[in-house]
């Protein structure tokens, strides 16, 4: 609106750039395929959950599924819309194009490659056994390679960039891609157990090894799904808003405090085990100072809106992107409060976690991922809007009440689950042996799988929805011909 | 940006808030300060978790790490609630430890404690073969009934949770019934057609009929089988071998199922419950499936 007016205005426009888009539509359709493919996991495996016949011995089964599922849907999913969003929003704040296009390709392919390495693996029972870190080292070591060309090709456009100052957003994404980094070569180090084999030694062992695996697995979920999806927040949701970053004093800060106490919170992972009692005291205490820290950013996002509420009445592409920051202040609240020893103690092991988990990721890494492609699509394939602002409607509902359905299931599942574990009569015995607890959990079970199909027939419908945009002739409008669903930057660069 | 001058000073129309004067590809940010709530909320976190370490263990030193005044460890939370249970129990647990079975039985309210510390320890120990409720299936025996291998007693039961069926236990139960059709290149026994007859003969024990099979099948079965299963199929607890002439079955009563029997033979597997769990809740878990019904 006002922006045209009292812009500083980027007046060196005979050096504007020609920005990869490109690149970004293979990211995009990328991310779409392994998304669903993830999500269908998913379903299959929420499916053998309630009913254990749905296993197919030996490629099949929940426990080779399993890693494919959340691999699928945290590297392949959300790391190709990383890739995606991280490509796009560099170029657009640096006014520069990508680094090198050669190792934008490279970045590509070599990131698809990882992704069958590593699910075929798991399929074919070669894996490390560490959670989100199951591929064995000879994809590790090819991933490494690949992050490296990532850093490199991000660290050369902020470097060439024509804006004087690195957006927010590039400040999130250049810590997801360095820590990440990090973690992966440090949780990693293995030796294969002979030569030629596909299987190796981890380097740690005993409780070293778990707090270590942790270590990687809460940063994993503070880098990877927090860091990297709060950069696509800072980007996509003032440009859907049209609206200014609320603060920057407080980005500042909330970035800063993410990123040092974030990394002290894995040992709540391990509370009442094996690891000293100190280590679980401050893994406990940091993840309670990291809630607000957390929070900034769900504030920073809501308050953006502040002038544009009304946006949210009649833009379905905004309402997940605002839906997925409720999601992302509830889950980085529950977060803190299970890591409380007294909490965790009932917490632990049970479906509470699994429904904490789909809360963040469902919630706020899908659905803010969802909101920058609807947004990402119409942009790149130079159409007035998406194909039907209604089918974007109908993913929201249709994927918010399978969310709902799925947490709050899971929710009553794990805290049952957990109550009937510690039950003790009056006599001093367990009152509920294992099996009962299973038993118990089965309804829940086929709720929790409702709720994930839902999840999954809303993806579809985007995909649908996607294949129509694309499709479409250029000058088609969308359905409903709102406005408000042209992506705010399109009539400045187009 | 306080020494910026005047002119240059961009301010949002809409909030009146003043921007930080950069723009990337048209966004910008307000220069709104953090919320104060925001920052008391988390200072009071902040405050809590200084409390926190104080009073637990938490920072490493040089020499261990700092114990915490309170002087909390999980292990002696671990003892804590252990104690606790124990204490629950104790009120019984002694009384019991030293009754017999007759005893027990004789007082109610042990015997409700013994039955339910012996449930607990049958599921989680012996529901994975024996059933949850004890219902057996094939090769596992149901618990339910009166058909016993080794005998119904509480003390029996006991004798075998302790000692097992083929076990590493020294006096495990070792009873096998043989192979009696050609197995593994060896001759057999019997021929085919004299297991087919005695297979016959049993799967009619419970109502005889006439038939030419039947009386020849009776003729192998007074010759080879006797000696173990008892005149009729009344089976023998000394051997272990199973009554023949009810309608309860270990592997199947079909007659496809007793020649496959009859010609490879069985040997049912359990381990020694000896030094897996206290002999408490080896009592307790007697006592359960003795109440199950077919107690004797």
């Amino acid at each position: 609106m006002s922006q045209t007016a009292i812009a500083p205005p980027p007046t060196v426009a005979p050096s504007r750039p020609v920005y990869d888009e490109t690149i970004l539509k293979y990211f995009t359709i990328a991310a779409m395929f392994w998304g669903i493919a993830g999500f269908a996991v998913g379903l299959l495996i929420a499916v053998q959950m309630a009913f254990p016949d749905f296993n197919i011995p030996p490629y099949l089964t929940f426990g080779r599924l399993r890693p494919l599922h959340t691999s699928a849907v945290i590297f392949a999913f959300g790391g190709n819309v990383l890739f995606a969003t991280s490509y796009h929003v560099v170029q657009r704040t640096c006014r520069a194009r990508l680094f090198s296009d050669g190792l934008s390709w490279f970045t590509f392919w070599g990131y698809q490659a990882f992704i069958l390495m590593a699910g075929l693996g798991y399929v074919f029972g070669v894996t490390q056994g560490k959670e989100y870190a199951e591929p064995e080292w000879y994809a590790d070591l090819w991933l490494t390679i690949v992050w490296v060309a990532y850093l490199i090709n991000f660290l050369g456009t902020l470097w060439k960039r024509q804006e004087k100052h690195i957006y927010v957003a590039n400040w999130f994404y250049l810590a997801f891609i360095v820590t990440v980094a990090i973690l992966h070569l440090v949780n990693n180090v293995s030796v294969p157990i002979q030569i030629g084999s596909v299987h190796s030694y981890s380097a740690w062992a005993g409780v070293q090894s778990a707090l270590i695996q942790w270590w990687y697995g809460h940063n994993a979920v503070g880098f990877f799904l927090t860091a990297g999806f709060l950069g696509i927040m800072y980007y996509y949701i003032p440009k859907q808003a049209n609206r200014p970053v609320y603060s920057y004093r407080l980005s500042i800060i909330h970035f800063w405090a993410l990123i040092f106490i974030y990394i002290w919170a894995g040992p709540h992972h391990l509370l009442y085990t094996a690891l000293p009692d100190w280590a679980q005291t401050l893994g406990m205490t940091f993840s309670i100072i990291l809630w607000m820290p957390s929070w900034g950013g769900m504030i920073n996002g809501m308050m953006t809106l502040s002038g544009a509420w009304h946006k949210l009445r009649d833009d379905p592409i905004l309402q997940f992107m605002i839906i997925a920051l409720s999601f992302y202040g509830m889950s980085t609240f529950e977060g803190p409060l299970m890591s409380i020893k007294a909490v965790n103690s009932l917490s632990h092991y049970t479906d509470w976690t699994i429904g904490h988990v789909h809360a963040g990721a469902l919630g706020w890494v899908a659905f803010i991922s969802f909101g920058a492609i609807y947004y990402l699509v119409p942009h790149l394939w130079k159409k007035p809007g998406m194909y039907s602002t209604r089918l974007i409607s109908l993913h929201l509902w249709v994927a918010t009440v399978g969310i709902v359905v799925y947490i709050t299931s899971m929710w009553v599942a794990g805290i049952m689950q957990g109550l009937m574990w510690r039950a003790y009569n009056e006599m001093g015995f367990l009152t509920y042996s294992f099996v009962e607890t299973v038993a118990a959990m089965h309804p829940y079970y086929i709720i929790r799988a409702i709720g994930g199909l839902l999840f999954l027939l809303g993806a579809l419908i985007m995909v649908f929805n996607i294949w129509k945009t694309i499709a479409s002739p250029d000058s088609v409008a969308s359905e409903t011909g709102t406005p408000s669903l042209t992506p705010a930057a399109l009539p400045e660069h187009v | 940006m306080s020494d910026a001058p005047e002119p240059h000073r961009d301010i949002d129309a809409h909030s009146g808030v003043e921007t930080t004067g950069h723009e990337w590809d048209g966004l910008k940010e307000l220069n709104n300060p953090a919320p104060r709530w925001w920052l008391i909320v988390w200072m009071l976190t902040i405050v809590w978790a200084i409390g926190y370490w104080v009073v637990y263990p938490s920072w490493p030193t040089l020499s261990g790490h700092t114990k915490g005044i309170a002087g909390w460890t999980q292990y002696d939370k671990l003892k804590h609630e252990q104690a606790e249970i124990t204490q629950r129990q104790s009120g019984w647990l002694g009384k019991f430890h030293k009754a017999s079975f007759a005893e027990i039985k004789q007082d109610p309210v042990l015997f409700e404690f013994a039955r339910a510390g012996g449930e607990v320890v049958f599921k989680e120990n012996c529901a994975a073969c024996h059933g949850a409720g004890g219902e057996g299936r094939r090769g596992y025996p149901n618990l339910n009934d009166d058909d016993w291998l080794f005998g119904g007693t509480a003390e029996d039961i006991y004798n075998t949770i302790n000692v097992g069926s083929h076990s590493t236990h020294p006096n495990t139960h070792a009873v096998a019934m043989p192979a009696f059709g050609a197995v593994m290149g060896r001759e057999g026994m019997l021929t085919p057609a004299q297991i087919d007859d005695v297979a016959t003969y049993v799967s009619y024990l419970r109502q005889p009929v006439a038939s030419a099979a039947f009386t020849r099948g009776q003729a192998v079965f007074q010759q080879n089988c006797v000696s173990c299963h008892g005149e009729g199929g009344i089976g023998n607890r000394q051997m272990g071998a199973p009554r023949l002439n009810d309608a309860i079955w270990l592997y199947g009563g079909d007659k496809a199922t007793l020649v496959q029997t009859i010609t490879k033979g069985r040997a049912g597997v359990m381990p020694s419950w000896q030094s897996r769990m206290s002999d408490d809740s080896r009592r307790q878990v007697a006592i359960y499936v003795h109440s199950l019904g077919g107690g004797e």
